[in-house]
């Protein structure tokens, strides 16, 4: 029951609204949100599709356990081809906007086509309308926020939607919604923005039903438990979030630092989720006012921050929105560091700023943060001048050059949207693609796989890109969930990277949070899954539901030209070795476990998906 | 012994969990639109907060109902709406200084907190303790008691 089994077609060239059946074959196959979108766009969006061209499509889609009281079951993702990659995306954001689908009796809505001038989505319940954008194109994602609750009369109207780079092809353009929530990576705002859509906004008040509810309160509050009982999951993310890392990562010298030229940062201590809990001189406030949750969520790892008034961003800034003297979304480690470490600023001010412009106008902060970086290094060694950052002293280090780079890409002017295109076509454009950091066009996360090895095999082979959301071995490596590994060996890296992208594949599918599974395995998802959908799901068939996702990812992303020939690292993490701290001397073993990893998937030598694998996934 | 509903903004993180927990009570399905109580996200100042009926002694929605249809729950101090009686003319959704009495279109009668017969589910919910359930005659007591621990001699 927990599927509404009805999915709504936006066709934007036509400008009509179609309600059709979800299609349950698949949806017993492939789950819901990634798995399930995958399945959709591998149907209808042939791999060779231009990104950007009305002919991709876009699927906004839930999971079978949003919308519940599932522990995190909030959650939607966005399905598409990637304009950055080139391959499968799929972002996924919390918040409370695929919880409303949901309550709206959507499982799925699907943009097609393209508007012949700006747009945006309004759904309420059965009603779904499409209604000109045109006071709104050309403002950022708070902007457009409240205009449309505004408009709309609604405070309880949940909006997602781009900023200003989205409409004009930042090519790592993310989808807001409830301000401060990103699908953030791959650039699937820029899709939307290439269809002229502004914005969807969603009101539901019909409610998600589960199939046994006896049952489901009992799975879900047992779930519950183990999230309030576990270390990370009850203290260290609700009281420092996902910045509980910053230290921690940097400690054991695999902290990627300006540009990956260095793997210790020595300011990441002042831009630590401790730091964020420290008064500061001005006016004795912390950075972090609170923690806040996504919807359902209780662990609540949500950072929300304030920039020191006295600051250099917003004293006497009265061009700015008003939220930049207040309250909203603060930093989580992933854009600290690549606004922070990778760049060298440890202004934590600073950073939280960008961040906020990242929020304001929609951009990915890692993809941002790390294109800075590698202009950085470019300028440091004379291979770009300030005749080509239009003025601007890219030296590392340089705050108010981060500051105005991320001011510049987020009005997309300028230079800023040479920093648009991203590091991989960055450094291609100024003849030294080595220098950018990326795997199929998407920059880095926070983690050298120098210093934590598995991450290397998981980044070569993400299918969406280098991400640290896909086989998070870091869990194993470093914080020894579920079971400890020496992050500096290759030893049996392949077998925990396919464990690991295999679960997240799964966990992706359901409707949930990836950060419960710190705390959960496949068999506490299992049965909150059992109680709430019809059917018989066990850990066994969400273990083999998440990899069919992968080879199905994969399979798209081959046809697409992102198959084994993007399984590489940058030649920095394999021939320069890490300079200092614990993991010095270590390049990472990416030759030796890459094809242990083919071998364990299944797939032929050359990394390709075997016919025998897909008759065995049913693919 | 007759307890109240003590709200602790400060805890809340926002997670809707109470919405949830209380609109399957009452309808039977997970929908925040039908839940007797709210949070309200304030964005810029930083926190969140619940907000329900804190049944009143003298309570102006039941007084201002014309065909007694809003009655005191002996047991639990809650004021109920008896739907058999509620017509749904709104006038106590009006009698209301806080706004915690709300129609609901779909059945044409009024919602309002009941206490869920004295075992309510929103502080069982609440993965916080924003939201507990306390003696009503000491609803102060954890106030209280931080006051009280400021005398407590650094060491």
């Amino acid at each position: 029951m927990s599927w509404t089994k009805k999915v709504l077609r936006i066709n934007l060239s036509a400008g009509t609204c179609e309600a059709e059946p979800l299609n349950m074959e698949w949806a017993e196959l492939y789950l819901g949100q990634r798995g399930l979108g995958t399945k959709y766009l591998s149907e209808e969006v042939p791999p060779t599709t231009e990104p950007l061209s009305p002919e991709n499509k876009m699927y906004l889609i839930t999971g079978p356990l949003t919308g519940t009281m599932a522990s995190t079951a909030g959650r939607y993702s966005v399905v598409t081809k990637s304009p950055l990659t080139g391959a499968v995306a799929c972002s996924n954001s919390g918040g409370f906007f695929g919880n409303e689908m949901k309550c709206a009796g959507w499982d799925m809505v699907i943009l097609e086509g393209k508007a012949a001038s700006p747009v945006y989505i309004s759904i309420n319940d059965d009603n779904a309308e499409i209604l000109p954008a045109d006071d709104i194109w050309g403002k950022s994602v708070w902007e457009a926020d409240e205009w449309l609750h505004s408009k709309h009369q609604d405070p309880q109207l949940r909006v997602a939607a781009i900023g200003v780079p989205g409409e004009k092809g930042v090519l790592y353009s993310a989808i807001i919604n409830d301000l401060h929530r990103a699908a953030g990576r791959s650039g699937v705002g820029t899709v939307m923005g290439s269809k002229n859509v502004k914005a969807v906004v969603i009101r539901g008040s019909k409610g998600v039903h589960v199939d046994k509810p006896k049952e489901f309160f009992e799975a879900t509050n047992a779930a519950k438990a183990i999230l309030a009982g576990n270390p990370v999951t009850a203290e260290g993310m609700p009281t420092l979030g996902t910045q509980v890392l910053m230290n921690v990562i940097n400690e054991m010298g695999a902290m990627p630092t300006k540009n990956w030229q260095h793997s210790v940062f020595e300011g990441a201590s002042k831009v630590s989720g401790e730091a964020m809990l420290e008064p500061r001189e001005s006016d004795g406030k912390a950075n972090l006012t609170r923690n806040g949750a996504c919807f359902a969520c209780t662990i609540a790892c949500g950072r929300i921050s304030t920039i020191d008034p006295q600051h250099f961003t917003v004293k006497n800034r009265e061009d700015l929105h008003h939220s930049y003297h207040g309250n909203s979304g603060g930093l989580e480690y992933e854009a600290a560091w690549a606004l922070g470490c990778d760049t060298g600023i440890d202004d934590i001010d600073a950073l939280t700023y960008a961040n906020f412009v990242c929020n304001e106008q929609g951009l990915d902060p890692i993809s941002l943060g790390s294109t800075i970086a590698a202009a950085m290094e470019m300028y440091e060694e004379g291979i770009i001048t300030k005749a080509d950052t239009g003025g601007i002293d890219l030296s590392f280090g340089n705050v108010e050059a981060m500051v105005k780079c991320t001011e510049l890409v987020g009005a997309a002017e300028g230079f800023g949207l040479e920093l648009g295109m991203g590091s991989a076509r960055f450094c291609a454009k100024y003849g030294h693609p080595e220098l950018s950091m990326t795997v199929r066009s998407q920059e880095f996360p926070a983690y050298d796989p120098r210093g934590i090895q598995g991450m290397g095999l998981g980044f070569a082979t993400s299918n969406r890109g280098a991400c640290h959301l896909r086989g998070y071995t870091v869990a194993s490596e470093v914080l020894g969930i579920p079971i400890k590994t020496d992050p500096l060996v290759t030893d049996g890296k392949a077998e925990l990277q396919i464990g690991f992208q295999d679960a997240t594949a799964a966990f992706d599918s359901a409707g949930i949070c990836i950060f419960t599974s710190f705390a959960w395995t496949l068999d506490d998802v299992a049965p909150q899954l059992n109680a709430d959908s019809a059917g018989e799901w066990t850990a066994e068939r969400l273990a083999e539901i998440g990899e069919r996702v992968w080879n199905l990812e994969r399979i798209y992303n081959e046809a697409a030209g992102q198959g084994a020939i993007a399984d590489k690292l940058p030649p920095r993490l394999l021939n320069e070795a890490i300079k200092a701290g614990p993991a010095k001397g270590k390049v990472n073993g990416l030759p030796v476990m890459l094809p242990e990893y083919y071998r364990a998937r299944g797939w032929t030598e050359d990394g390709v998906v075997s016919e025998e694998t897909k008759a065995r996934l049913g693919i | 012994m007759q307890m109240s509903l003590v709200i602790d903004a400060n805890k809340c993180t926002g997670c809707l969990q109470c919405e949830m927990a209380c609109s399957y009570e009452a309808e039977g399905v997970f929908n925040p639109t039908k839940s007797r109580i709210k949070i309200f996200p304030f964005h810029e100042e930083g926190i969140f907060v619940p907000y329900t009926c804190t049944q009143c002694d003298e309570a102006w929605c039941l007084h201002a109902c014309p065909v007694d249809a809003i009655q005191l729950n002996k047991t639990t101090g809650a004021k109920e709406i008896v739907n058999d009686l509620c017509v749904g003319c709104k006038v106590c959704t009006i009698a209301c200084p806080f706004g915690t009495v709300n129609y609901n279109a779909d059945s044409g009668k009024v919602i309002k907190c009941d206490l869920c017969g004295g075992d309510p589910e929103c502080a069982k919910a609440c993965p916080t303790s924003a939201i507990t359930y306390q003696d009503a005659n000491w609803t102060g007591y954890d106030k209280m008691k931080d006051y009280a621990a400021k005398a407590i001699p650094a060491k």
